[in-house]
């Protein structure tokens, strides 16, 4: 069950990952894309502290809003829009409902809609869709899914100019949706 | 990485600063914003506005076509990354004189998210807005199943297209009928010497050795469809225009006009050259274009290369809009 205090403590750890990772992650988008994914989701992370940091008392759906509204506002790049309206199709749906799984549906069915990709196009999808799907979430599902990145080839996003010789590379969005799923997984109380 | 710079995660703030300090009379920055509007708010005045906008690392584009009978305004993102939904929304109301607002897009998938949802944004105040997505790039192959070909330097001709028709009173339906039949025309194509380095990355997107050019590659150091040794300037010609040929056959009783682009570090002297070689083998086809620009309008950093456009116009009109006096930093 997601509540306001989870979900902030779950953004900061999402943070510090965020920012252990950024060069990697940055690492990841230079032979596949444009090499800016880690200081993308680094500004973005940023502006989901501040927009945190300003919240009196929030409830889930105030807190959901805000980190949509601190990605899609500094993020730029694709992954801005689509994580802001993950966390935004969250926000629209936290008052039906608090479960981590009925929530990350409608962020996923979010992200599909924006950028038009489904399973298998080598983008963050291939790891939003079977977290969302799982009853349990565990890390070798997110690590699974993460590696199953590598041997596809991209058919959405930067990488997608590459044709063939995208394939043999993990996606970055992908490793970075990871990090937030692991952000949550060691999120006491969100599952 | 040598750049002349202070800290790296301020250039774009910085640049545009730079921008609307050194050239007031074209264009103001827009409160809390890396958006840019034109100075001359009476030339807008009963308009469709024109917004473009994109990563920045491509000046003069996109705010050095910001100005009367272009672009009413630009956004600037970060180094190669799309600006955000509200930046380009806040462009979009400065932009709006009641006629609605005409957004240039890039086809890449972040630009065309973030515009998208500005778009969205609008339309909640109702405010008329339609847009075009240029991908005049032919080095990608296009496919219903990818993201299709990239926006480069044909995106400037369609600002200058759309900008005329909108100073002579085009309505938003006309124009958007206008960039749509113009830009199955405009084709581009490029090759690359070397790379460009993002600051905040503070390494070369990609590496070419010495004596190596790479064509195809896109403004954002985006990989192209060959690599090979550095050829005489003439080869150069010869390999680009035979690559548009295979995607817009040059017919010598059409008129063309021509864009040679430099990426950034390629000098006008070798831009001039290439332009030479290129008038010569179009004139072996029996082609000499009517329209033509040699410069950097489009770059990429400090990428050296140069793209050449070819534009088909195949409506009398268009090299007319092309012709017609704008009022810009960089046209
Ligand atoms: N259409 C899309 N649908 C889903 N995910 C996408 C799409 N386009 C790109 N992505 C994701 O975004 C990531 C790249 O993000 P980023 O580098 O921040 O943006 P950009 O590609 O604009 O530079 C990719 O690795 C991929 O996971
Ligand atoms: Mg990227």
């Amino acid at each position: 069950m997601l509540t306001a205090e989870n979900t902030k403590k779950w953004m900061d750890s999402f943070y510090r990952k965020i920012e252990e990772n950024k060069d990697y992650l940055s690492e990841l988008d230079t032979p596949i894309g444009d090499g800016d994914h880690g200081n993308n989701m680094m500004r973005g992370m940023d502006g989901v502290k501040n927009s945190l940091a300003q919240l009196q008392d929030p409830d889930l759906k105030t807190v959901l809003k805000a980190i949509a509204m601190g990605l899609i506002s500094k993020v730029g790049g694709a992954s801005g829009p689509l994580y802001g309206t993950a966390f935004l199709e969250m926000a629209k749906k936290c008052s039906e409902t608090q479960k981590v799984n009925e929530l990350l549906s409608v962020a996923l069915a979010g992200i599909k809609k924006r950028g038009g990709a489904t399973e298998g196009d080598k983008t963050m999808v291939d790891v939003w869709s079977p977290v969302a799907q799982s009853n349990a979430i565990t890390p070798k599902i997110i690590d699974d899914a993460i590696a199953s990145t590598k041997d596809m080839q991209a058919r959405k996003g930067r990488a997608s100019y590459l044709g063939e010789r995208s394939i043999g590379h993990l996606d970055p969005g992908a490793v970075s949706s990871g990090y937030l799923f692991t952000a949550l997984l060691e999120t006491e109380g969100t599952l | 990485m040598k750049k002349i710079i202070n800290e790296p995660q301020h250039v774009v703030s910085e640049m545009v600063d730079g921008l609307v300090r050194s050239y007031p009379q074209y264009l103001e920055k827009i409160p809390d914003t890396e958006a840019m509007v034109r100075s001359d708010k009476d030339s807008m005045t009963g308009k469709v506005g024109i917004v473009s906008g994109g990563g920045s690392g491509h000046e003069p584009s996109h705010a050095g076509f910001v100005g009367k009978g272009m672009l009413s305004a630009a956004v600037a993102g970060q180094v190669f990354t799309s600006p955000t939904p509200d930046q380009i929304y806040a462009a979009i109301k400065a932009a709006d004189h009641g006629k609605g607002v005409f957004l240039v897009i890039k086809n890449y998938s972040g630009d065309v998210m973030n515009f998208d949802m500005a778009k969205d944004l609008a339309e909640l105040d109702d405010i008329k807005v339609k847009s075009i997505i240029v991908d005049d790039d032919i080095a990608v192959e296009n496919s219903l199943y990818t993201q299709g070909r990239r926006g480069v330097a044909g995106t400037v001709l369609m600002h200058k297209l759309v900008g005329a028709a909108a100073d002579q009173g085009a309505t938003l339906e006309e124009i958007e009928q206008l960039a749509q039949s113009a830009l199955a025309n405009i084709k581009t194509i490029a090759v690359a010497l070397s790379a460009a380095t993002v600051p905040e990355v503070g390494k070369p997107g990609f590496t070419l050795a010495d004596d190596e050019i790479e064509y195809g590659v896109g403004i954002h150091s985006e990989p192209g469809y060959r690599r090979e040794k550095i050829k005489t300037s003439k080869k150069l010609v010869t390999e680009l225009l035979e690559k548009i040929e295979k995607n817009q056959p040059l017919k010598s009783d059409h008129q063309y006009a021509v864009l040679v682009n430099g990426m950034g570090a390629t000098p006008l002297m070798e831009q001039y050259i290439f332009s030479h070689d290129l008038l010569d083998q179009l004139e072996d086809r029996q082609i000499k274009p009517v329209f033509m620009k040699v410069g950097n309008y489009m770059t990429s950093i400090e990428m050296a290369g140069v793209s050449l456009t070819i534009f088909d116009l195949v409506d009398n009109k268009w090299l007319e809009y092309l012709n017609y006096p704008v009022e810009t930093i960089a046209w």
